[in-house]
């Protein structure tokens, strides 16, 4: 994809906002149409994008392994702990009434917080596997 | 208009069946994950077509709208999508795999160099 | 009457793709003609009030699943082997399985009517005190987040692991031109 200029000149006008579309699908779940899973689908799909147009040693350096590593484990790591506080606060597990000095301030605490830990659960599982099945190469190879 | 509204389901059911076909019918590995996802899809549609009401609109609560669309299929539904996409994953993962150490992905012949190995 | 008619247009498209992945040989048309079927699907899906799911299936159906269906079929082969002997048995199957399906719609309750039996006991009591209760005007997000939160967490955990059983299989051989320098 090196010599098509136009192909990565809108790459590098689109990319940011899809970025930017994927956080309002993520915060705007709420009021409307989106939420966890949708956003980090769109986030990946920029990100994929990026490795499609520019070739993936680069979106390597960009996003690098660990940081998508990271991402897979944490956003399961802020839906627990999310359940965790709620214990702790006196309620039962993942009982977000606890969470605020209102039950109802508390519920939209706790649904804002466990639906980023979704999205970002998501968006780091979808990346991981385009790099795993991109990142292999075609030819034989004696040791597994 | 009876048949008419039954077409939604008739459809999906045809759908489901071609799905079952290919899965069942076709030896290419990477076509039968192809039918599995459609199959897989099928069955989201048999769920949300009856949680429609005529009349309704989508179950985002409203100023100044009366009738809502059921949203609890809509719940079941979208948990379904993401892990169907994750089994299409593993399942293509396998298939990779499967290629690197038989060099095929044709059924048959896998079956074939499996027994002439034994 | 026109959303009969827009619904009966999209099913008798998404029909026809269908026929059409079962025919074709070539995988590269048939992982597009898959791709073509789940925007379909989207599609219905909004159709029929369900802006959620269609957001889902449009992303994940029509945009990942066909990523990575054309990543395998770049490191495999592309063609489909022509088949031995004509699947005579499959097709009674799946045709027995229709038919039996399709005697089983004809008991299903009327489409779209207000008064049938899923609209009656726990969905009005969500519609109604799900703003209140969790300050949230999206019901959807409302019960997967909270009323639902077991299932969520449950599914979360389900891709966590789909993606650790890819890294596993996947892992270890890199492409040789990760040593090259690319500036």
């Amino acid at each position: 994809m090196r010599g098509y200029l136009v192909l990565r000149v809108i790459a590098k006008l689109l990319i940011p906002f899809i970025l930017v579309f994927g956080l309002y699908v993520q915060f705007h779940g709420d009021f409307g149409p989106g939420g966890g899973f949708q956003a980090g689908v769109i986030v990946a799909a920029a990100i994929i994008f990026h490795a499609l147009i520019y070739g993936l040693p680069r979106t390597r350096l960009v996003v690098p392994e660990w940081v998508v590593e990271t991402l897979v484990a944490a956003g399961l790591l802020l839906y627990i702990a999310v359940g965790i506080a709620s214990m702790l606060m006196g309620g039962g597990f993942l009982d977000y009434s606890v969470l605020m000095h209102d039950p109802v301030h508390g519920q939209h605490r706790g649904i804002l917080l466990v639906e980023l830990g979704v999205g970002i659960s998501v968006a780091g599982v979808m990346l991981m596997i385009f790099y795993m099945f991109a990142g292999r190469s075609r030819t034989p190879d004696s040791e597994k | 208009m009876n048949a008419l509204d039954l077409i939604n389901y008739w459809i999906a059911m045809m759908l489901l069946v071609t799905g079952l076909y290919i899965v069942i019918a076709r030896g290419n590995l990477v076509k039968k994950l192809v039918g599995l996802s459609i199959f897989q899809t099928s069955v989201y549609l048999i769920y949300i077509s009856p949680s429609k009401i005529i009349g309704g609109t989508a179950p985002i609560i409203a100023p100044g709208v009366e009738l809502y669309s059921n949203p609890l299929p809509h719940v079941l539904i979208l948990t379904a999508i993401v892990v169907g996409v994750a089994t299409i994953a593993l399942g293509l993962a396998l298939v990779v795999r499967i290629h690197e150490a038989y060099g095929t992905i044709e059924e048959d012949e896998i079956h074939a160099q499996d027994q002439d190995g034994e | 009457m026109t959303t009969t008619l827009i619904n009966t247009a999209l099913l008798l498209m998404m029909a026809a793709t269908v026929i059409g992945i079962v025919r074709l040989r070539n995988l590269f048309a048939v992982v597009i003609l898959g791709s073509l079927y789940s925007f379909l699907m989207a599609t219905i899906f909004l159709v029929l009030d369900a802006v959620d799911v269609s957001m889902t299936e449009a992303a994940v159906g029509a945009g990942v699943t066909t990523v990575l269906l054309l990543s395998t079929l770049y490191l495999t082969k592309s063609e489909e082997a022509k088949p031995s002997h004509t699947p005579i048995l499959p097709l009674a199957v799946a045709l027995v399985t229709g038919g039996l399906l399709v005697y089983g719609t004809l008991g299903l309750p009327e489409f779209g009517s207000p008064d049938s039996v899923i609209h009656q006991h726990v969905a009005p009591r969500y519609l109604e005190q799900g703003p209140e209760e969790t300050g949230v005007p999206n019901v959807v997000t409302a019960v997967l987040a909270s009323y639902r939160g077991f299932d969520t967490l449950g599914e979360v955990t389900v891709v966590f692991t789909g993606g650790i059983g890819v890294i596993v299989l996947l892992r270890r051989r890199w492409r040789a031109d990760r040593t090259r320098d690319h500036k």
